[in-house]
């Protein structure tokens, strides 16, 4: 008898049922349509398991994911240590090349602060409005982060938001991109920028790193690591530990980021009608950073000769390198000699910048 | 009448579509760069003949090295 009222059957609830079928659509997309499949996958286990009745797994003080979120995410290890692969995966030469590309990726975060405030006048928190907004950068660690800090309660719905956004980068931004350019401007080409020196790569992690930390000191935690797996390919000399920060540990840690952030989602937690605004104010936010970048670009073409195609500015949101592969292909389909992915990679590389930045001022402010 | 085939993004060499000595038009493609796990065609400047080619399967490219050269008749 104590047996049959043990087991989780009996106490299975319609709700979870539902995320059971969300948590197999998302496996589903992750194998078959190959959707950012390194999260998906481990997300889409994650909300299965987590809804099993009476398994304990996200107990706090006991189950075993709750042990991997509390630790790795609520304890901020497991985003930051991503970002220390993501700086050794990084290559700032495009920047460096084109430093007043820059700027597109600054743009790109309007549409995390337009979304911050429609999310709060729309009656979420300040600290949930500003975690809401931040999926318009489509960084996906930076989401977590921030939203394991100012709303947790979120964390689950942003971090699939993000990350589905993410994937969905080659659907969403083209007919945003074709909008809003003429297609002379699509056919711009741009001039190549001057040649970047080994010696200004190895220096410029360091320098950014002081300069961002001094001006947005909660951004530290992500940005440090950041400019470190950076220095560590830079330098040249620890070969090893750059090609573990950008392999066995990202992949390590991703395992335990996927699976946690999977677990967040239990049906009580995740099925509230929010939810869905926060998947629309996620998406909106993304649309409207994607179109900032680009209309900054414009722009700027009425102030220089040197033109910019503005297709460029649309990679200003940090989805690296996804949104500077759109805007190639996008720049290819008017001009096929056309090549735009380099010129691409610099706002876009500044855009996770910027996002970092983005909520480390949230940060600052709300807590 | 020579013409370089130049590098017009950093990569490596993907695959090589022609031969030495092959006829090709005006943007055909030549070969192709991977950047960014992305592959990128690169097309024929002119209508010619390819006399030159100066790289091979896998190599590393950078902008504005000379991948072949075409002489045009």
């Amino acid at each position: 008898m104590v047996f049959f009222q043990n087991m989780g059957l009996l106490a299975v609830t319609p709700g979870m049922v539902f995320m059971w079928v969300i948590g197999l659509l998302l496996i589903y997309l992750a194998i078959t349509r190959q959707y950012e499949p390194l999260l998906l996958l481990p997300i889409g286990f994650g909300i299965i398991i987590t809804n099993l009745p009476l398994s304990y797994l996200m107990e706090p003080g006991e189950g075993l994911i709750w042990r991997f979120y509390h630790y790795g995410i609520e304890w901020e290890i497991i985003p930051p240590l991503i970002f220390l692969g993501l700086g050794a995966l990084t290559d700032f030469g495009a920047l460096l090349a084109q430093p007043r590309l820059i700027f597109l990726g600054a743009a790109a975060q309007v549409g995390v602060y337009v979304t911050f405030f429609i999310a709060y006048a729309m009656g979420f928190s300040l600290e949930e409005a500003a975690t809401i907004g931040i999926i318009g950068g489509a960084d996906g660690p930076t989401t977590i982060y921030l939203s394991a800090k100012l709303a947790p309660q979120l964390l689950g719905a942003c971090a699939v938001a993000a990350y589905s956004y993410m994937a969905l980068v080659p659907l969403i931004m083209p007919p945003i991109m074709k909008l809003l350019t003429t297609d002379a401007e699509r056919k711009i080409r741009m001039k190549k920028g001057r040649k970047v020196t080994a010696r200004e790569k190895l220096f410029f992690p360091i320098f950014a790193a002081m300069v961002i930390i001094l001006l947005v000191p909660a951004s530290a935690p992500l940005i440090a690591m950041f400019m470190m797996g950076n220095l560590f390919r830079e330098s040249k000399v620890v070969e090893r530990l750059n090609e573990v920060a950008q392999n066995s540990l990202m992949n390590m840690v991703t395992i335990f980021l996927g699976v946690s952030v999977g677990a967040t989602m239990s049906a009580d937690i995740f099925l509230r009608k929010e939810v869905i605004f926060i998947f629309f104010l996620g998406l909106f936010a993304f649309m409207i950073s994607t179109a900032s970048g680009i209309l900054l670009a414009k722009f700027m073409n009425l102030f220089t000769s040197n033109k910019i195609n503005p297709l460029v500015g649309a990679a200003g949101v940090s989805a690296v390198p996804m949104a500077a592969r759109v805007v190639q292909k996008v720049g290819a389909s008017a001009d096929k000699k056309n090549y735009l992915l380099m010129f691409a990679m610099g706002p876009n590389i500044a855009g996770v910048i910027g996002t970092v930045i983005a909520a480390g001022i949230f940060i600052s402010i709300l807590k | 009448m020579a013409t370089e085939v130049l590098v017009p993004l950093a990569g490596s060499i993907w695959e090589i579509l022609v031969e030495i000595g092959e006829e090709v038009e005006e943007d055909d493609e030549l070969l192709v760069i991977e950047a960014l796990k992305m592959e990128n065609p690169v097309y024929a400047p002119c209508d010619g003949k390819v006399s030159e080619i100066r790289v091979k399967k896998g190599d590393v490219v950078e902008d504005d090295d000379v991948l072949m050269i075409i002489e045009t008749t």
